[in-house]
């Protein structure tokens, strides 16, 4: 019953698939389609004289010469879309890692400690809500060097998921198994290892898997900003060419890496889940 | 009179009420004293505070007032020479039945090696029965009465010198709570272990104690009796209820626990060291005396 509603669920998903894209290409006015024709001069940066939103078709063909060459670098504005996206999983992953390496033991110690919790809290509720890209302009001053600041903006939105839950699951440990720790005499060090990590651990992948996905969201909107590398200047830098096609392509791209993230961290996730 | 192994003196416990009502008054002016070796399970209507004094006893609840003295030292905090098995069993979810006995081992024996360790907890996993690849099974995975064994193994593998067991065997069918039982008791009397039992079931209570206490309802609960079981052991199942004493001790309990747990509650209004009255049974039927100072008889068949 379960595997056919699995079926059922991906046979209604390829034929939502098939409407949509069937819809899409009729839309889509016909002239378009001499796009494929000039590919390579809108690769050069030609550009469309009559711009209007491409037919899926178009999109494929597209993503088709894309990834059979992704990592081709033909000078600063002409990289392969894997090197842009390499460029920004590279951004994301160090400016999030980073956050998880404070987030997490600093939660670790508001968690543990309601005096921690409470001195904390102002600022945590008031740096929480900024919006990243607002610190932008005061990293750029500060670091003086984009490719940091925009580590810096991604670290700056990621912490805050990281951190309050992080604090909400440590703090939340049932006070029974923190007991059997302390009947046991552990030590602060092996309490945290055998009995908090473990008890919190679902909670603190909760606020991981969101803060990772803040940190896609945001990364394609920093790079915008900061320009040179990346998916994010790469949509930019398409619009700029009114490239629509590869505008697309990016979009569909920086969605599915966005879901191979979320996917990971569901994967993790579910690794240290336990039934209670 | 020298002080005993364990000593508890005007214990009491207060929570606080919410929104300025008065504190309930769980337990007041508890006094009790165990002998080294004793057996001693204490029995009273649900709610009346019988957990809370084992958490006190345990060191991970503090009295509103009194204190508790073991070996001479008072009672701060918990500690591995006091094992619990908790009434919820208390085990780590995201662990297997063995590594949640192991981890216990490992934290009592720091020196000892892996395999000490593994052989140790299986030794005693194997007495609850739990052995054959259910130890590797997560607490989520079995049954409550296995969740219970996997606790109760846990205890004893630490060989504590103070067991303390609240409501060990409430979620075990009869034949494997005989069982356990009589491992219990096999464990107790090759030892010098004490224990304090929590049980509601008065046949368990007769069949393993040499003490049985008997607690008045609450609040204002305290320790109104102390019943001696001096039925000579080993005890079996099967003969215990041919021992003259069994059915006036059964008797007493029943009566006590249907109507007198009841017209003893309550408030008391002297306040003084309410020491629990002195049971025992003999030839001469019920004999009770509150003055009675002497020590319980410890002894047991090794
Ligand atoms: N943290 C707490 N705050 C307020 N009241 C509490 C708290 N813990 C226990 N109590 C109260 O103390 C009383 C005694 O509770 P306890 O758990 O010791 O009962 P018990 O004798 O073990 O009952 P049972 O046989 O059902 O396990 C109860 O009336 C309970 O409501
Ligand atoms: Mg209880």
């Amino acid at each position: 019953m379960l595997a056919s509603l699995n079926a059922r669920a991906l046979l209604l998903s390829l034929v939502l698939l098939a409407v949509l894209l069937g819809l899409w290409e009729a839309a889509s006015p016909k002239q378009q389609l001499a796009g494929e024709l000039t590919e390579y001069e809108l690769l050069m940066g030609g550009g469309e004289p009559k711009a209007a939103v491409p037919p899926p078709s178009a999109v494929f063909a597209k993503a088709w010469e894309e990834l059979s060459d992704p990592f081709y670098d033909a000078g600063p504005n002409d990289k392969g879309i894997g090197i842009q996206i390499g460029y920004s999983l590279y951004r994301v992953l160090s400016g999030y890692f980073l956050a998880a390496a404070i987030a997490i033991p600093v939660g670790f110690l508001i968690g543990m400690s309601p005096l921690m919790y409470k001195a904390l809290d102002p600022f945590i509720q008031v740096l929480r809500p900024i919006s990243p890209l607002a610190w932008m302009p005061l990293a750029l001053f500060v670091i003086q060097d984009s490719q940091a600041s925009a580590i810096f903006v991604i670290f700056i939105c990621s912490i805050w998921p990281m951190l309050i839950n992080t604090a909400f699951g440590v703090a939340g440990v049932r006070k029974d198994w923190v007991n059997v720790a302390r009947t046991h005499e552990l030590g602060a060090l092996k309490t945290a290892w055998i009995v908090i990590l473990p008890a919190a651990a679902p909670t603190i992948l909760t606020g991981m898997r969101i803060s990772i996905g803040i940190a896609w969201l945001v990364i394609v909107a920093a790079e915008m900003l900061v320009g040179g590398t990346g998916i994010g200047y790469y949509v930019w830098n398409e619009w700029n060419n009114l490239d629509l096609t590869s505008v697309v392509f990016s979009i569909l791209v920086i969605g599915v890496v966005g879901m191979l993230l979320d996917t990971a961290f569901a994967y993790c996730a579910r690794l240290v889940q336990y039934q209670e | 009179m020298s002080t005993p192994f364990l000593s508890v003196q005007n214990l009491s416990k207060r929570f606080k009420a919410p929104k300025g009502e008065d504190a309930l008054t769980v337990f007041e002016n508890v006094n009790l004293g165990i002998e080294k070796g004793e057996f001693v399970c204490i029995i009273g209507h649900s709610g009346c505070g019988k957990s809370t004094i084992l958490n006190i006893l345990a060191g991970l609840d503090e009295p509103s007032e009194g204190g508790v003295i073991m070996n001479g030292k008072e009672v701060s905090g918990p500690s591995l020479d006091r094992g619990i098995v908790f009434q919820n069993y208390s085990l780590l979810p995201w662990l297997s039945a063995l590594k949640n006995v192991t981890f216990a081992v490992q934290a009592r024996h720091k020196s000892w090696s892996k395999k000490q360790v593994h052989e140790h907890s299986m030794k005693y996993l194997e007495m609850v029965g739990l052995a054959g690849g259910a130890e590797l099974r997560k607490p989520s995975q079995l049954s409550g009465g296995m969740r219970q064994r996997v606790s109760i193994a846990r205890a004893f593998a630490i060989q504590p010198e103070l067991l303390l067991l609240d409501e060990p065997f409430g979620a075990l069918d009869a034949l494997t709570r005989g069982s356990i039982q009589d491992e219990l008791i096999r464990i107790w009397s090759g030892s010098d272990q004490t224990v304090f039992m929590i049980t509601h079931d008065v046949d368990e209570a007769i069949l393993l104690a040499d003490r049985i206490l008997l607690m008045t309802n609450g609040p204002y609960a305290r320790v109104a009796e102390s019943v001696q079981v001096e039925i000579p052991r080993p005890r079996e199942r099967a003969n215990i209820i041919h021992h003259s004493d069994y059915y006036d001790i059964r008797n007493h309990l029943v009566e006590f626990l249907a109507t007198r747990s009841k017209a003893l509650a309550g408030k008391q209004e002297d306040g003084g060291t309410s020491e629990p009255s002195i049971v025992r049974f003999g030839a001469h039927g019920v004999l009770s005396d509150p003055k009675d100072d002497r020590k319980p008889a410890v002894s047991r068949a090794k």
